[in-house]
C-alpha cells in the first residue's frame, strides 16, 4: 500500500503526554518500520490507547517528538475505535462519505466502497442505516470505511473488546487480510490470546512507559521484564 | 359560551367559503414567515456549526447571546427594525417600511437565534460523537461542518419547525414594521388583532381557530419525522 | 450535493422573494384608529380610486404615533384629529397644511344604569366631575391620541387631573380605542369615546351613550400632506389629489352619506 515514498518508519522519540497534572506517558520511544504487525500490549489504563491517538495526530504530546518518513502523513494513516463511529447514513453510505473526505473523485467512490464492502462481507447490507447493524458488523464496516482510504498503515484500538468471540474472529480474519495486502497494522490489545494470534512483534505497555519491546515469539516465551511476565502469567497488573 | 359557539361558525364559513380576503390574509402569512425561516436557516445552521466547532476568544458569550436572543420579545425586535427602516433611520432611503419585505427582515431577525443556538447545541453534541472519527480522515472545515448539519438532518428539521412556528404566530414585529395594511401587509395575526380591537371577537377568534390546523400540521410534522428517523436509527 | 442545495434555496428564495420586494409605490396614509374603526376608510378610497385610479395604502396607528411617523417621512399624507398638533406639525414645517374633511363627535359612553347619574349632567365638564365624584370606573386611552387629548382638556374644564393620582378607578390601557372600549365594556365602567370607533363596535356589553353634544365634544378630522420640500421622496403629486378630493364635492357627499346602522358617524366640513 505504498504510493510513491512511504510514511514510514515512523520515530517517536521521548514521548509523553500529561493531563491535568498526571503524566499518563513517559519518556516512550520506539521506531515502526514496514512490514510486521505490531500490537501494544498492556493491562488496562496502561496508556495504549493514548499512545496511538498521540501517534495517529488525534493528540499532541506534552514533550517529545512523533516523526514520520514524510509529510502530509495524515492522509496514508486510518484508525479504527474500540467502539466504532457510524454515521447516520447507510453502511455504503459510510464509505463513500469517507472517500469523499478524501477527495476520491464523485465517479469512483461507489465502486471502491463496493469492492471494501465485498471483501468485509458486508454487501447483502450495503443500503441498510448502519446504526443498526450489529456491533460486529459495525466494526467490521468501520475497517472497510478504513481499507477503501487506501492507508499505509492501520491504527486499531481495542477493536474487539466490545465484541464476541464469532465477531471477533470475523475481524481478525479481516486484520489478517489487510495486513497480508500490505497495510501496516497497529493494534492496542489488553487481550493476551488476542495478542498471541495476531502479532509478529510486541510492544509492552504498563503504566504510561514502553516497557519492552520485542519479537512476539520471544516476548511470549520469555518475557524480558517483571511486569511481562507477570501480565503473560495471567497475573493482574494495574 | 355564545362568542366560542358564534366563533366556530365563522371558522367554518371562512373555510368553506374560500373567501379571497381570507385567502390572500392566510398567503401572505406563509410566504412572509417561510421566506424567514429559509433565511434564518441559511444563516443560522453555519453560524451555529461554526459556534459549535471553532475556538476562538469570546465564545462563551457568543453563545450566551444566542440562547438569550432565542427569547428576543417579538415586539423589540419589531421595534429595532422600525427604527432602522424609518425615513428617519439609517436604512429610510430602501424605503422598506410598511411592506412585506420589512416584515420578513423582522422575522428573519426573530428566528435566526432561535435556529444558531439550535443548531449549535445539536452539531456540538454531534461532534462529540463523530469529533474522532472526523479528525481521522483529515476532515477541513466544510467537510466537517457538511457532515455535521447532513447528518443532524432530522434534528434540525425540528428546530426549523419551531423556528417556524414562532415566526407564524407572532404579532408584534410584523404589526410594527407591516403596519398591517389591508391587502398589503395584513397577515393572521395582525388581522386577529385589528378584529379584536373593532370588538369583533366572534370573528378575531374564528380566525385563531383557522390558525389551529397550522400548527397542528407544523406539530403533527415534528412527530412523524421524528418517530421515522428513530426507525432508521439516524436521529441525532 | 452542497452545491445543489445551495442552488434550489437560491431559486426557493427568489420565487418567494420577488413579489415581496418587487413592490409598486402606492400612496401611504396615516390615520387613526377612530377613522379605521368607524369603517368609513374601505368604501371612501375605495370611490377615491375608482375615480382617480390611484392606490392608498392606510396605516393605522394613534395621531401621536401618526405625526411622529409624518415628521420621519415614513408618510405621503395624514389624517389624524388633533388641530393643536396639526398645527404645530405644519408650524415645524413638515406639512404643507391643515385641509379640515370632516368632524365626528365625542361620547361619553358608560354602563345603562348610570350610577354616577352622568346623563342628567348640565355639560360635559360636569358629567366628568361626576364620574370623578364616585369614584366610578374609567378607561382612557392614555396614548398620544386627538380623543385621549379632548378626554384630558375636558378633565381640565373640570379643574382635576385624574391620571396624576395613582387611583384605582382611573385606568390607562395605552391602547387604542377598540382595546379601551372592549375594556370598559368588560369591566362596565365609563369611557371617553367618538362617533366613528363607537358605531362601529361590536362588543358593547351594556354600554351606552350617556352624554354627547354641547362645544367640548365635536371631533374635528384634518388631511396634511407631507412637505415634499422636506422629503422630497413623498408622492407630493398624488397626496394633492387626496387631498383635494377628500375636501371637494365628491368627498364630502360620500361622507355625508356614510351611515353606520343608520346612523352617520362624521360630518362633512363643508
Amino acid at each position: 500500500m505504498s504510493g510513491p515514498a512511504s510514511i514510514l518508519p515512523l520515530q517517536v522519540s521521548h514521548l509523553a503526554f500529561e493531563a491535568n497534572g498526571v503524566r499518563l506517558l513517559d519518556d516512550v520511544s520506539f521506531t515502526l518500520q514496514a512490514g510486521r504487525r505490531a500490537v501494544l500490549l498492556g493491562p488496562n489504563g496502561a496508556g495504549k490507547s493514548l499512545l496511538l491517538r498521540l501517534c495517529h495526530g488525534l493528540l499532541r504530546p506534552t514533550s517529545g517528538e512523533i516523526r514520520w518518513a514524510i509529510e502530509g502523513r495524515a492522509r496514508r494513516q486510518a484508525m479504527v475505535f474500540q467502539r466504532p463511529v457510524m454515521l447516520r447514513r447507510s453502511v455504503i453510505g459510510n464509505i463513500t462519505h469517507a472517500l469523499a473526505v478524501r477527495g476520491v473523485p464523485r465517479g469512483e467512490r461507489t465502486a471502491r466502497a463496493e469492492a471494501a464492502l465485498a471483501l468485509a462481507g458486508l454487501s447483502p447490507l450495503a443500503r441498510r442505516p448502519a446504526r443498526v447493524l450489529s456491533g460486529g458488523e459495525q466494526q467490521r464496516l468501520a475497517l472497510a470505511r478504513a481499507w477503501a482510504t487506501e492507508p499505509e498503515i492501520l491504527f486499531l484500538d481495542e477493536p474487539c473488546a466490545s465484541l464476541d468471540p464469532a465477531a471477533t474472529r470475523s475481524v481478525e480474519a479481516l486484520i489478517e487480510g489487510f495486513h497480508a495486502a500490505g497495510t501496516k497494522i497497529v493494534m492496542a490489545t489488553h487481550d493476551l490470546a488476542q495478542a498471541r494470534r495476531i502479532a509478529d512483534e510486541i510492544l509492552f505497555v504498563h503504566k504510561g512507559r514502553l516497557i519492552e519491546r520485542g519479537d512476539a515469539d520471544s516476548f511470549f516465551d520469555a518475557p524480558q521484564s517483571e511486569e511481562g511476565r507477570a501480565f503473560v502469567a495471567g497475573e493482574l497488573l494495574w | 359560551m355564545d362568542s366560542f359557539a358564534t366563533a366556530f361558525a365563522e371558522a367554518g364559513a371562512l373555510l368553506v367559503s374560500f373567501d379571497p380576503d381570507f385567502l390572500s390574509i392566510v398567503g401572505l402569512s406563509l410566504r412572509v414567515s417561510l421566506t424567514a425561516v429559509a433565511l434564518a436557516c441559511l444563516i443560522g445552521f453555519p453560524l451555529g456549526a461554526l459556534v459549535a466547532l471553532a475556538r476562538f476568544p469570546g465564545r462563551g458569550v457568543i453563545v450566551l447571546l444566542l440562547n438569550t436572543f432565542m427569547g428576543l420579545p417579538p415586539v423589540v425586535v419589531g421595534l429595532i427594525v422600525f427604527l432602522l427602516l424609518s425615513r428617519a433611520g439609517p436604512l429610510g432611503v430602501l424605503g422598506l417600511l410598511f411592506t412585506p419585505t420589512a416584515m420578513i427582515i423582522a422575522q428573519t431577525i426573530l428566528v435566526t437565534p432561535i435556529v444558531a443556538a439550535l443548531t449549535r447545541q445539536i452539531v456540538a453534541d454531534l461532534w462529540v460523537e463523530y469529533g474522532e472519527h472526523l479528525r481521522s480522515l483529515d476532515a477541513g472545515p466544510v467537510a466537517t461542518m457538511t457532515t455535521l448539519i447532513t447528518d443532524a438532518r432530522y434534528s434540525l428539521a425540528t428546530v426549523v419547525l419551531a423556528g417556524f412556528g414562532r415566526a407564524i404566530a407572532e404579532v408584534g414585529a410584523v404589526m410594527i414594521v407591516g403596519g398591517n395594511i389591508d391587502h398589503a401587509t395584513r397577515v393572521m395575526t395582525t388581522a386577529i388583532a385589528l378584529e379584536t380591537s373593532k370588538g369583533n371577537l366572534s370573528t378575531a377568534l374564528g380566525l385563531g381557530i383557522v390558525l389551529l390546523p397550522l400548527a397542528l400540521a407544523v406539530n403533527a410534522a415534528v412527530q412523524i419525522i421524528n418517530a421515522s428517523a428513530s426507525r432508521r436509527a439516524v436521529l441525532a | 450535493m452542497v452545491t445543489r442545495f445551495a442552488v434550489l434555496a437560491v431559486a426557493f428564495l427568489a420565487a418567494f422573494t420577488a413579489p415581496v420586494v418587487a413592490d409598486d409605490r402606492p400612496l401611504l396614509l396615516g390615520t387613526t384608529t377612530s377613522v379605521d374603526n368607524s369603517g368609513l376608510l374601505g368604501p371612501l378610497l375605495k370611490a377615491f380610486r375608482d375615480e382617480t385610479g390611484i392606490e392608498v395604502r392606510t396605516v393605522v396607528r394613534g395621531s401621536g404615533a401618526i405625526l411622529q411617523l409624518g415628521r420621519s417621512g415614513d408618510f405621503d399624507v395624514v389624517l389624524v384629529h388633533h388641530p393643536d398638533a396639526e398645527r404645530a406639525f405644519v408650524a415645524g414645517g413638515d406639512g404643507l397644511g391643515r385641509y379640515p374633511v370632516m368632524t365626528s363627535r365625542f361620547l361619553i359612553v358608560g354602563p345603562d344604569d348610570d350610577p354616577a347619574g352622568v346623563r342628567a349632567a348640565p355639560d360635559a365638564a360636569a358629567a366628568m366631575e361626576r364620574i370623578a365624584a364616585g369614584p366610578y370606573d374609567f378607561i382612557s386611552r392614555g396614548d398620544e391620541s386627538g380623543t385621549n387629548a379632548a378626554e384630558r382638556h375636558l378633565w381640565g374644564l373640570a379643574g382635576l387631573s385624574p391620571w396624576t393620582a395613582r387611583g384605582g378607578w382611573y385606568r390607562e390601557t395605552g391602547s387604542g380605542m377598540g382595546a379601551t372600549l372592549n375594556m370598559a365594556s368588560v369591566l362596565s365602567a365609563y369611557t371617553f369615546t367618538e362617533s366613528g370607533s363607537w358605531t362601529n363596535f361590536a362588543n358593547r356589553g351594556d354600554l351606552a351613550v350617556l352624554f354627547e353634544g354641547g362645544p367640548h365634544l365635536e371631533n374635528p378630522y384634518a388631511i396634511i400632506p407631507i412637505d415634499p420640500e422636506r422629503h422630497p421622496h413623498v408622492a407630493a403629486r398624488d397626496a394633492r389629489r387626496l387631498v383635494d378630493w377628500l375636501t371637494g364635492p365628491v368627498g364630502q357627499a360620500f361622507i355625508a352619506g356614510f351611515r353606520v346602522d343608520g346612523e352617520p358617524p362624521f360630518a362633512p366640513a363643508r
